[in-house]
């Protein structure tokens, strides 16, 4: 149990951090971030399927599902907005339910496709249809997130400091279970699927539907994130769902690297920080996608398996100079 | 009633005509170098401002600059090969990846360069030919898209078929590892393959320039048809995407006349999802690659 506290003592760490962030930032900076913690949820919900080799491009269609179904149902029947959030991404899951039907017949590049195919079909849906979807222009005044009043205080959820903290804790509490799910049987079965489907299939797994839990549990994560977002905007439009978002997940997720948990969201907080930050102040607003296309290129050509494999690299560094006696070695195995 | 299913027909003509250009670029490059690449879209975008730069800036003769564009798309993608595919050609997904992000280059480097506005290109000629039927009509500018697209795709079908590099090509398509023990250069039948690949998206874009808003995004839609038509055509197959490029056209064009443009993409997707469901390997494919 002592190797347990420097593990503590650095969550303790990030919490406080992460609760004193915003009050150090501008108020356009609190935006980002709130987008950026709903964005940690959609790249840690896309690796739970990437675990299991396959490759969507119809994850942010399933944010916008969790949007447009948690907009509609609080909107249209007045439900609580916490319950309809819930819903929303109930409903992206049975979505992503109803789409292994056709999707998983597929696999690799043909997934890729028919995912994309799929999802396009539903937010053209979204644009063809001016009821319920509001056509083109999108969903408007969807209601927000309650005020929650604790004593004195009554905090209100359009200010983005108070929306950071319930997105946080939404987050987080969501992080936890795809951990959990990662590390249960479930995900080693996901593993094995990834690397040797035919022998999984062999010693008895059902492959289909194993990928069809990855891909509901992935699109059921996904739409609670959307769900965050409709009731932080409270406008929703198809367009906010298209191919652009996607390919920036993608870019998250493989400049991040998909072989840890941690991975992608070290990857979309990264380029989060360069993209709005960085980028910002140097005011080159054109030539950001340029930047991020770059950051592709050369993160798939000189550091194919992402930032994550830098992590172990400086880890060992520290480790190296902290304990000089000379079994540094042992201390890898250990771990694992 | 007649008139305008005839027109709709011709319509759809000049819609197969460019779609199999950038379609069969596409499968070309995917046949021999194995690589699915996301920014085709882009080089087409790419043909189009060539047109633009040199036929409305710089004042040059409309087909010249249709020739230059399409050799200039045809050397970017030269230089993809040499800078992107082939150091990735062990990573199965990394060509992919790498197009992604060069997608974003070209889309971002194009913005700067001439802003975010389409640009208006006019037609070297406004004219229109009739076909002996009121209201039945293609103007030139259309009608020279199909011309070039029928000679081009002839003329490589000849290449493919006749010509020794045709067939390393296609030996390469068929089993690169046993071309290459053949002694079939694989960085050879990956400069032309690309070369080829990118000069047809970029003379469909040069094309069409005068017909379609010129703008930095307009790779997008482009690139969604052609990866359609690939698969519903099988996703290794030259005749196949020529094929599924006319049926696509002739669906497309007539739900577009007769209903909307979103109802057509949405029947579009789904004639993909169907083909994907029942025989991934589309129409005319014979093994699966992915």
């Amino acid at each position: 149990m002592p190797n347990r506290l420097p593990l503590l003592l650095g969550a303790a760490a990030l919490a406080v951090a992460l609760i004193l962030l915003p009050h150090q930032l501008s108020f356009s900076q609190q935006e980002v971030l709130v987008f950026l913690v709903i964005n940690v949820l959609v790249v840690a919900s896309y690796r739970l399927l990437t675990l299991t080799g396959e490759w969507s491009l119809g994850h942010v269609v399933m944010v916008g599902v969790g949007a447009y179904a948690s907009a509609l149902i609080s909107k249209q029947f007045g439900v609580w907005v916490p319950l309809s959030m819930v819903l929303g991404a109930a409903v992206a899951g049975v979505v992503a339910f109803i789409l292994s039907f056709p999707l998983f017949r597929m696999k690799g590049f043909y997934f890729l496709i028919g995912s994309f195919a799929a999802g396009e079909v539903i937010r053209l849906c979204w644009k063809k249809f001016r009821y319920p979807f509001g056509g083109p222009k999108g969903l408007k005044s969807i209601p927000g997130f309650p005020d929650i009043t604790i004593g004195e205080t009554t905090f209100a959820f359009w200010n983005a400091v108070n929306f950071y903290y319930l997105a946080l804790i939404v987050v987080a509490v969501a992080l936890v279970f795809l951990y959990r799910i990662e590390k249960s049987r479930l995900g080693l079965t996901f593993h094995a699927l990834h690397w040797q489907d035919k022998l999984a299939e062999s010693v008895g797994v059902n492959a289909w539907r194993m990928r069809m839990t990855a891909f509901v549990a992935a699109s059921f994560f996904a739409g609670l994130a959307g769900a965050l977002q409709a009731h932080y905007l409270t406008t929703i439009n198809p367009t906010m769902f298209d191919v652009e978002p996607m390919v920036y997940v993608l870019i998250w997720v493989i400049v991040g690297g998909t072989a840890t948990f941690y991975g992608p969201i070290l990857g979309v907080v990264i380029l989060t920080v360069i993209n709005e930050i960085v980028l910002r102040e140097l005011g080159v607003d054109q030539a950001r996608p340029l930047f991020l296309g770059a950051i592709l290129i050369l993160s798939i050509l000189f550091l194919p398996k992402g930032l994550e494999s830098l992590v172990p690299k400086i880890g060992g560094l520290w480790k190296r100079r902290n304990k000089d006696d000379g079994n540094s070695p042992g201390g890898e195995t250990e771990k694992a | 009633m007649l008139e305008l299913l005839l027109q709709t027909g011709v319509n759809a003509v000049y819609a197969a005509s460019y779609m199999a250009l950038i379609a069969v670029g596409l499968v070309l490059i995917f046949g021999v170098m194995g690589v699915i690449n996301f920014a085709h879209g882009e080089l087409y975008m790419l043909g189009a401002y060539s047109v633009f730069f040199f036929y409305v800036e710089q004042g040059l003769n409309f087909f010249l600059a249709v020739a230059i564009g399409m050799v200039f798309v045809g050397a970017v993608g030269l230089l993809m090969e040499r800078a992107l595919f082939r150091p990735l050609r062990d990573n199965p997904l990394g060509g992919l990846i790498a197009s992604i992000g060069l997608l974003l280059c070209l889309q971002s480097a194009v913005t700067l360069g001439f802003g975010v506005r389409s640009k208006n290109v006019n037609p070297p000629i406004q004219k229109a030919v009739g076909f002996g039927i009121d209201g039945v009509s293609v103007p030139l500018q259309r009608l020279y898209v199909v011309i070039a697209a029928v000679a081009l795709l002839v003329a490589l079908w000849l290449f493919l078929k006749r010509s020794r590099f045709g067939w390393a090509l296609r030996a390469t398509a068929q089993d690169s590892e046993a071309a290459a023990l053949q002694g079939i250069s694989l960085n050879q039948t990956s400069r032309i393959a690309m070369f080829i690949g990118a000069g047809l998206a970029g003379v469909a874009g040069a094309l069409t320039a005068p017909i379609v808003p010129t703008e930095p995004l307009m790779g997008h839609g482009v690139i969604v048809t052609a990866f359609i038509i690939i698969i519903v055509g099988g996703i290794g197959s030259l005749e196949g995407a020529v094929v599924a490029a006319v049926l696509y056209a002739f669906v497309h064009t007539f739900v577009t006349t007769f209903f909307d443009g979103t109802v057509a993409d949405i029947t579009g997707l789904l004639l993909m999802l169907i083909v994907l469901v029942i025989k991934p390997t589309g129409l005319f494919g014979t093994k699966e690659r992915a």
